[in-house]
């Protein structure tokens, strides 16, 4: 019984955020299987571990955390510093500033064209086409910041691969099951690169099983 | 050693969660003023900075970083770690879950509220009391969570201040301002809490460049 526990529906982009960040520093874990349909997020049992009544929970030991991105920064601090680059100002500070970027402009714009796109239907509203047209300029907006990053450097933090360009890898997997796939991989040879690079690591390729597009109605509903 | 440069408006609450941390630190810095009404931010020598075109903008020495809690994460990295607890597992992960609470839970409900009470009403918008309502009603189940959490510990992350408390000041400072700060009076450790932020040095010192009304009311359009 592994000393790591992972509570929630791993189909969810936070879920597979923690997922991800467990597989790449190689951590022994356990997913256990929570169904939203059911409201086992908003059980007493689940509260006591997460008052917000969300997913992922991680349970670490004696600790327990909630929200993704403090997750992530967790499991990597903990067994994977250099991924957090842990020891320089300077690079901790890119790896900080790029992990704020993906909170703060990039999921806001791709995360409500996956919300419009692939879990609607689920959530039982039909597609707000306005939300996505606005959101995909956005997104445009945003990318074309990448896009130069990315010309003058490998990953986003710098010469070195970090959290904060894995911390994109769930939400931007499930875009590029959109129609608007081509939003990102067009006219961004650097970002359609990086992404290709990011979407082969064998630790994302494993998290992607877990997010299966255009399957994700029937895992919802599980 | 040059004293660090920090870019934007002083009512900004991004910025304050910049200036509060700098004066935590210890620090010696400067604020270069911008003009958001004279579009400042959109400037080529701003996007130089920050392709985002926002601010804050943080310079110190050669670095350049833009992102408010990446700002504030470095800023206490290098001259006041113990507000980051790094060296501590437990401790660290604490700080992180509570910032992102902050970002994620809090931060949108405040903003909206503060949009439509306080600035709408100068920038010529009605108030959407619809919008407020629903804010409401989504902000006093959290303060809940707030209170529990304050009742074992002082802080959100333990006995001492850390950056999860003073990553909530600069909206906190609005949101008290409102005609709505009476809904903290419900959560007396969450009040008491907010009162003990108040009455440090750090936020003394910032709150001072912070009117209420941004400074629109006596026709400083930030």
């Amino acid at each position: 019984m592994a000393a790591v526990k992972v509570y929630g529906w791993a189909v969810s982009p936070y879920v597979s955020r923690a997922l991800l960040a467990l597989e790449e520093a190689g951590v022994d874990y356990e997913l256990i299987p929570m169904n939203r349909g059911s409201g086992d997020h908003r059980t007493p049992d689940h509260l006591a571990r997460n008052p917000f009544g969300q997913v992922p929970v991680l349970e670490d030991g004696d600790l327990t955390l909630f929200e993704s991105r403090a997750i992530a920064r967790h499991v990597f601090r903990k067994h994977k510093p250099e991924l957090l680059g842990s020891g320089s100002l300077d690079r901790s500070a890119a790896v900080d500033v790029w992990q704020e970027v993906e909170a703060q402009q990039l999921h806001p714009a791709a995360g409500a064209v996956v919300v419009e796109c692939v879990f609607a239907p689920f959530l039982g509203r039909a597609r707000d086409q306005a939300a996505v047209d606005a959101n995909v300029e956005k997104l445009r907006n945003v990318l074309r910041v990448y896009e130069a990053r990315l010309a003058a450097h490998r990953y986003l933090a710098g010469d070195f691969l970090s959290a904060a360009d894995l911390s994109h890898f769930p939400i931007l997997h499930y875009f590029m099951g959109t129609e608007y796939a081509g939003v990102v991989l067009e006219g961004h040879p650097h970002v359609k690169a990086w992404w290709e690079d990011l979407a082969a690591r064998p630790a994302a390729r494993k998290v992607a099983e877990f997010m299966p597009l255009g399957g994700a109605a029937k895992k919802q509903q599980e | 050693m040059a004293p660090m440069k920090v870019y934007g408006w002083a009512v900004s609450p991004w910025m304050a969660r910049v200036l509060v941390c700098l004066e935590e630190a210890g620090v010696e810095y400067e604020i270069v003023p911008m003009s958001r009404s004279g579009g400042d931010h959109r400037r080529p020598e701003h996007l130089a900075r920050n392709p985002f075109g926002e601010i804050p903008v943080l310079e110190d020495g050669d670095l350049t970083l833009y992102q408010s809690r990446a700002i504030a994460r470095y800023i206490l990295r290098k001259c006041k770690p113990e507000l980051l607890r790094e060296g501590n597992l437990a401790e660290s992960a604490t700080v992180d879950v509570w910032v992102e609470v902050e970002s994620h839970q809090l931060h949108p409900i405040l903003r909206d509220i503060v949009v439509q009470c306080i600035i709408n009403p100068y920038i010529g918008l009605d108030r959407d009391q619809a919008v407020v309502d629903e804010n409401l009603a989504k902000l006093r189940p959290l303060l809940q969570v707030y209170e529990s959490r304050l009742s074992s510990s002082p802080y959100l992350a333990g006995d001492h201040v850390s950056l999860a408390d003073l990553s909530h000041f600069g909206f906190m400072r609005y949101f008290m301002a409102s005609e709505y700060t009476g809904v903290v009076d419900d959560y007396p450790r969450v009040k008491a809490w907010w009162d003990a932020l108040l009455a440090r040095p750090s936020v003394k010192k910032v709150i001072a460049g912070m009117p209420p009304d941004f400074g629109m009311g006596s026709g400083k359009m930030p």
